[in-house]
């Protein structure tokens, strides 16, 4: 057992890297989960403070820890406020492989992780098949009843929840309506690439298209490779590394057949993963050094247009429009200053700034589906702040936040329109 | 503290209140100091008065140690639990009672983190001054306990001249009201005065008055390098000597203007040696003018850079970056140990000079930095607390620039407290009249000596039992 025990905890990071905490605490202010408990534990500083005792064998990896690990949102916004640059993300998912192995996971975890993680992500083909059945149902007469009807509210009131937590699946998904070349109106931009992503492609087809759209506009050529997969961010995140290492090397496998500039990412999420995937494959002797290049070349829509084209003019556009920064984006990729800067060159537009706009609205990967109420706590926060703007459009950068936001304003009755970025500007380009 | 004992104190404040899981436990077996550890029994979220009286009577009757803690940000190790102790977080107590528009006073509850604070009365006009690195984070609480400071502490004075009333539990259980909104007080001892600083081995304070000023109309930021330290440091005794008074006067040395830069990208000149973050602020015309008389004196001091902030929020880019700078130096080595020794800011110019001496002697890596203004440095030692030999250095290095600080009419700490990290040295700045009545005070208030013990001061014949100590100590859970 306790052979077995420290092969387990080499999946942690080395004691150099959990010394570097020096918990001074100025991780707290910006903690979600510590603001929801006012608990140390459920702060970036206790838990690295867990992880450091487990490491060292102070405790074992009991029921509390493996909450604790899984109760973080890993939107890393201790990472921007850590002078010290302390790498919490990589502790809290290094833990989470941690407590999964040692079999530390609720149920529901463990379903998702197995059933979508493993036997969908990997395989598109069944991903797809399976969205396909949900747009069925999600169309179909049996949802509406299944809604309406008390009996099945009282029973299932959270499953109904969850359904309605879900986007509506696209009629035809972006991975079928985006060619795999599309050669530019005039040939002076960049040669770009996309990603057109698992959930982004069934559920927000719209968003790929937008994109692909605007990056036309700029003179840019599209390279759509056909053979990819899902980022892996979601296994990623939720310490199954063998997956989200899986369909790094895959991606990297089909990006690899194309010559590009940019690999353009719309969806926080990913981007942030994909620029990662050069610490993921570090030690892989085959994928290393391809996956350097393959992260070096990935760009946020975001970060692409205010860095390649700042002079780009737009149609006028009189409208109240506040953004809210997906973690991802601001946190994990630090664009920040990026979209305001767009936004703020729209001539008539008017930002409003979102109070606490890099605060995470509870979507967070599977975060809102495994800590629904958490989830809805924080959003009826971020709901909140949205509907004290009194702006008409909300813009988000990921797909997740997309999706929450829409549940949100429903639930919370707040009258916003909810977009991607990408969408409000195809349409005054 | 046996299990009976946790259920009189489970049933006085409630289950869902009292934990003594191992995971929380060690989450509260540390605040802000480096090296120091030490394990609580078992941690409570009081509700109300009544509650923490009776914990109070409890530990009286059971013998069991009561550390107050508020966010855990202190850097002297105040609220680090001793042995047998019952930590008592006050987090929960975060609700601002009254802003009071007429008489310029807020009413808050002790843990009201004071960033929180300062924004709410700024939207009514006014202005609360004192702003420790850790204002996002602290707790005013702890502000008061500690008598903390800040970057604005040359003009505006420190978390004592704010406050006008206080209420604190005593260690007899006792509820103390003192002070209130009346500017002029002089009923009796000036027990409020008494509250501040007294680093919770008194008392648990339960609720604060404060005194707030107007918001000033205006401010210029000044950011000014320099390529000699002793420049730096003469430009800031000439800028008092003029008789201008900022409200701050920050200095940066190289390694920590580096670190500050690593984190925040907002173009710090690498380069330079020193930087001073200078700041003036006022009503009309005067403003400019100050500003203009520093300009020419950091340029007769060979400042290899000035610039101004050209806006509000790059003026706060600045500031927050300065506030940022104990924890970025913690890029260079994984453990850091910051002092606050300060001397009479005539004597900055040496004190400087002593921390590099003290760094070349022992062989240990500063970064240095401070509130140049107020004679308040913070020598922040680059370590590693791994390394036992280093560490016994770099406390021999402390060693000597206490001593060095004392010898130039300063003392061992300027604003984060006594504690545990600096008591050792406390007699040779108090003397021994100053220890005894200290002890004397507090042997009168808490008889049983069972709030903090060991802070501070030791009563003796010892009777705390072990103290907080290095990281490895800490007892394994079995």
């Amino acid at each position: 057992m306790t052979r077995n025990l420290d092969k387990l905890l080499q999946t942690l990071p080395d004691d150099d890297v959990l010394s570097q905490c020096i918990h001074c605490g100025m991780c707290l202010a910006t903690c979600p989960t510590y603001e929801l408990t006012k608990l140390e534990r459920s702060s970036p500083r206790g838990r690295i403070r867990l992880i450091h005792a487990v490491a060292k064998g102070e405790i074992q990896i009991t029921g509390t820890f493996a909450y604790e690990m899984n109760f973080c949102l890993d939107c890393e916004a201790c990472e921007t406020a850590c002078p010290a640059g302390v790498k919490y993300g990589s502790m809290v998912q290094a833990s989470r492989a941690l407590i999964a192995r040692a079999g530390h996971e609720t149920l529901l975890k463990k379903i998702i992780k197995k059933i979508i993680f493993r036997h969908l992500l990997l395989y598109p083909e069944r991903f797809r098949a399976v969205a396909r059945l949900l747009y069925y149902y999600q169309n179909s007469r049996i949802r509406r009843g299944i809604h309406s009807s008390k009996v099945m509210k009282k029973y299932f009131g959270f499953l109904i929840e969850l359904d309605k937590l879900a986007p509506p699946v696209s009629k035809v998904f972006g991975n079928e309506l985006i060619p795999e070349i599309i050669m530019p109106y005039k040939k002076s931009g960049y040669k770009t690439a996309v990603l057109t992503g698992c959930l982004m492609d069934v559920m927000f087809a719209g968003v790929n298209l937008d994109t692909v759209d605007v990056l036309k506009k700029l003179n840019c050529e599209v390279i759509k490779p056909g053979n990819q997969f899902c980022c892996g961010s979601l296994p990623g995140h939720n310490g199954d590394f063998l997956t989200a290492k899986e369909l790094a090397r895959k991606n990297i496998d089909a990006f690899e057949k194309y010559e590009y500039d940019y690999l353009v990412s719309n969806s926080s999420g990913c981007g942030a993963f994909m620029k990662e995937y050069k610490y993921l494959l570090k030690e892989d002797p085959l994928y290393a050094a391809k996956a350097e290049v393959f992260s070096n070349k990935v760009k946020d829509i975001m970060e692409f247009i205010s860095e390649k084209f700042p002079h780009v003019t737009y149609n006028n556009f009189n409208e109240t429009v506040t953004y809210h920064d997906a973690c991802h984006l601001v946190h994990s990729q630090k664009i920040f200053n990026e979209p305001r800067r767009i936004l703020n060159s729209i001539n008539e537009l008017k930002l409003i700034e979102l109070e606490e706009a890099s605060w995470c609205c509870g979507s967070a990967g599977i975060y809102n589906i495994i800590h629904y109420k958490d989830s809805m706590k924080l959003l009826e926060r971020k709901m909140n702040h949205i509907r004290g703007t009194k702006a008409k459009i909300v813009l988000a950068g990921n797909h997740g936040c997309i999706a929450q936001l829409k549940y949100g304003a429903l639930k919370f009755n707040v009258n916003v329109e909810v977009q991607h970025p990408v969408t409000l500007i195809k349409n005054i380009l | 503290m046996n299990s009976s004992v946790k259920e009189r104190i489970k049933s006085i404040v409630g289950k869902t209140n009292f934990t003594d899981s191992h995971e929380d436990l060690l989450c509260y077996s540390y605040d802000g100091t480096a090296l120091l550890h030490q394990l609580p029994e078992a941690v409570i979220f009081p509700g109300n008065e009544e509650q923490l009286s009776l914990i109070m009577k409890l530990a009286n009757e059971e013998l069991f140690n009561v550390v107050p803690r508020g966010s855990g940000t202190g850097l002297s190790g105040g609220s680090i639990p001793v042995d047998n102790s019952l930590v008592v977080a006050m987090t929960k107590w975060n609700k601002i009672l009254e802003i009071d528009t007429h008489n310029l006073t807020v009413t808050v509850q002790p843990g009201v983190i004071t960033g929180k604070l300062q924004s709410e009365v700024e939207k009514t006009g006014l202005f609360y001054p004192p702003d420790p690195g850790s204002l996002n984070v602290c707790t005013i609480g702890g502000n008061v306990a500690n008598n903390a400071g800040g970057l604005r502490g040359l003009k505006y004075g420190v978390t004592k001249n704010y406050v006008l009333g206080a209420e604190m539990i005593l260690p007899n259980g006792e509820l103390l009201k003192t002070g209130g909104k009346n500017v002029k007080d002089v009923a009796g001892y000036n027990l409020r005065d008494f509250i501040v600083g007294s680093e919770g081995t008194l008392g648990i304070i339960t609720k604060i008055i404060l005194k707030l000023i107007p918001i000033p109309a205006k401010s210029i930021t000044i950011l000014a390098g320099f390529d000699r330290l002793i420049d730096s440091a003469q430009a800031v005794s000439d800028i008092i000597a003029a008789h201008i008074t900022p409200c701050m006067m920050e200095f940066l040395d190289k390694i920590t203007i580096n670190c500050v830069e690593d984190y925040t990208n907002i173009g710090l000149p690498r380069s330079s040696e020193a930087l001073l973050l200078i700041e003036v602020d006022g009503r009309g015309s005067i403003v400019e003018d100050d500003a203009e008389t520093i300009k020419n004196i950091l340029y007769k001091n060979k400042a290899s850079s000035i610039k101004s902030a050209s806006s509000v929020e790059e003026a706060v880019i600045l500031k927050t970056a300065r506030r940022s700078a104990f924890s970025a130096l913690a890029r260079k080595r994984p453990t850091t140990i910051l002092e606050d020794a300060t001397v009479p800011r005539s004597e900055l110019p040496v004190m400087i000079e002593k921390v590099t001496q003290a760094a070349s002697l022992f062989d240990v890596t500063f970064g240095n930095f401070g509130h140049a203004g107020d004679g308040n440095l913070h020598p922040t030692c680059l370590t590693d607390e791994r390394d036992i030999k280093e560490i016994d250095r770099a406390h021999k290095a402390f060693d000597f620039i206490f001593n060095e600080a004392i010898k130039l009419g300063g003392t061992i700490t300027g604003e984060h407290g006594t504690g545990l990290a600096k008591k050792q040295f406390l007699e040779k700045v108090a003397g021994l009249p100053g220890m005894e009545l200290m002890k004397k005070i507090k042997c009168s208030v808490d008889e049983n000596n069972i709030l903090n013990p060991g802070k501070i001061f030791t009563i003796s014949p010892r009777c705390e039992g072990s103290l907080p100590s290095r990281r490895e100590q800490i007892k394994k859970f079995r």
